[in-house]
């Protein structure tokens, strides 16, 4: 008998109690959010427990949410139970201005680079990770680029018409003028597409 | 009419400038090492990515390089006068590019292909260099997104003038210096 999502919820439920909130099935795939602290006590059941047996961590990033005060950096596990073929996803939070989160490293080796990975881009602190440096960019990089404050554009370019590139321009790209995905009276400028 | 027709579309240089009597001719080192070298360039292919496949179809039978005097290929900085620049170059590729540049004796000369080596190209974001003159100097830019053979051609032909015309003494030149000194070379 493969193992069913509402088995693991009602699992960890039992396990975990009211700690782990917000369950959804997005997709038909299991995801829940839990307390930073928590994290690695729950990898750790989900690794250890024989039913559910989640030992194979297939992802690990982290999603930058501004609008979330106080718990802007979501860190993101994927795991898998090879055996019944499961996938599962768990959510932690962090502040964005003290992004501690304990490491996995000592759980899943794999861990390893995409924590690393997830420094890079995102600044989140990985506590306990054995080796917590840049491993994608360059070392000289002073900021962590996928934060949703920093442009994507290289801000040293003088010489590309700002317009189309992301550096102002009437449109205001990569300004506070812009909301993203919203069309208004001023930027109504796509046909087919309403203004709201 | 003999019965095998030879190749009789055999073109030679140009004779550079020269006063000629009987049975001698004199001329500038400058104009006959310039054109030796013109003829004889050996590129260092710095291929990362599409631009570097539009190369491969440069140098293979159909556009054929090697009809520039270009037929030799090295892998080497060391012996190298053209590096030829062929794709996208991220901010990590840089020092690599540079020490590449660096380890190649003088004279030297860049070719920049490609909107992304030349300018970043539709990669204007954090990772990537926005040119590679931003750490080492180009003398020919090739645009194009990728160029087809035939630009990377008139680009090495472009080349080939700068090293044919190229006097003895630049390299030595206080413009030189300055330029290299502009890139923190030497």
């Amino acid at each position: 008998m493969s193992l069913s999502n509402e088995t693991i919820q009602q699992k960890l439920t039992e396990k975990f109690g009211e700690a782990l909130t917000e369950w959804q099935q997005p997709y038909g795939m299991l995801t829940f959010t839990a307390p930073r602290d928590l994290n690695l006590k729950i990898l750790q059941h989900l690794f250890d427990d024989a039913e559910l047996g989640f030992r194979f961590l297939t992802d690990l990033q982290a999603v930058h949410y501004p609008e979330r005060k106080g718990e802007e950096l979501a860190v993101v596990y994927h795991l898998h139970n090879l055996r019944d073929n499961v996938r599962i996803r768990m959510k932690v939070f962090a502040p964005v201005e003290k992004p501690d989160v304990y490491s996995a490293t000592a759980l899943y080796a794999s861990a390893n680079f995409m924590e690393r990975e997830t420094y890079d881009f995102f600044g989140v602190n990985f506590v306990g990770h054995p080796n917590l440096i840049r491993i994608l960019n360059v070392d000289e990089m002073d900021y962590f680029p996928m934060r949703k404050e920093f442009p994507l554009e290289d801000q040293t370019r003088i010489d590309k018409d700002d317009e189309m590139f992301g550096r102002g321009g009437t449109l205001g790209f990569g300004t506070e003028k812009t909301t993203h995905g919203t069309l208004t009276e001023e930027n109504k400028h796509n046909e087919g597409e309403k203004i709201v | 009419m003999r019965p095998v027709q030879f190749n009789n579309k055999v073109k030679t240089a140009d004779i550079p400038e020269s006063y000629t009597g009987e049975g001698f001719m004199a001329t500038k080192f400058d104009s006959v090492i310039g054109l030796a070298r013109q003829n004889s360039i050996w590129p260092l292919p710095f291929a990362t990515s599409c631009c570097g496949i539009e190369f491969m179809a440069t140098a293979a039978s159909h556009y054929d390089i090697a009809r520039f005097g270009a037929e030799r290929m090295s892998f080497s900085p060391r012996q190298c006068d053209l590096l030829m620049v062929m794709g996208t170059i991220s901010k990590k590729m840089g020092p690599v590019l540079r020490q590449v540049y660096l380890q190649m004796a003088e004279p030297r000369w860049v070719l920049s292909v490609g909107a992304c080596a030349c300018s970043g190209g539709i990669f204007d974001t954090y990772s990537v260099l926005q040119g590679i003159d931003q750490i080492i100097p180009v003398d020919v830019y090739v645009p194009g997104c990728p160029p087809r053979p035939e630009a990377i051609l008139d680009g090495f032909m472009k080349i080939q003038d700068l090293v044919g015309q190229e006097g003895l003494r630049r390299r030595n030149s206080e413009q030189y210096k300055a330029l290299m000194g502009s890139y923190g070379i030497q």
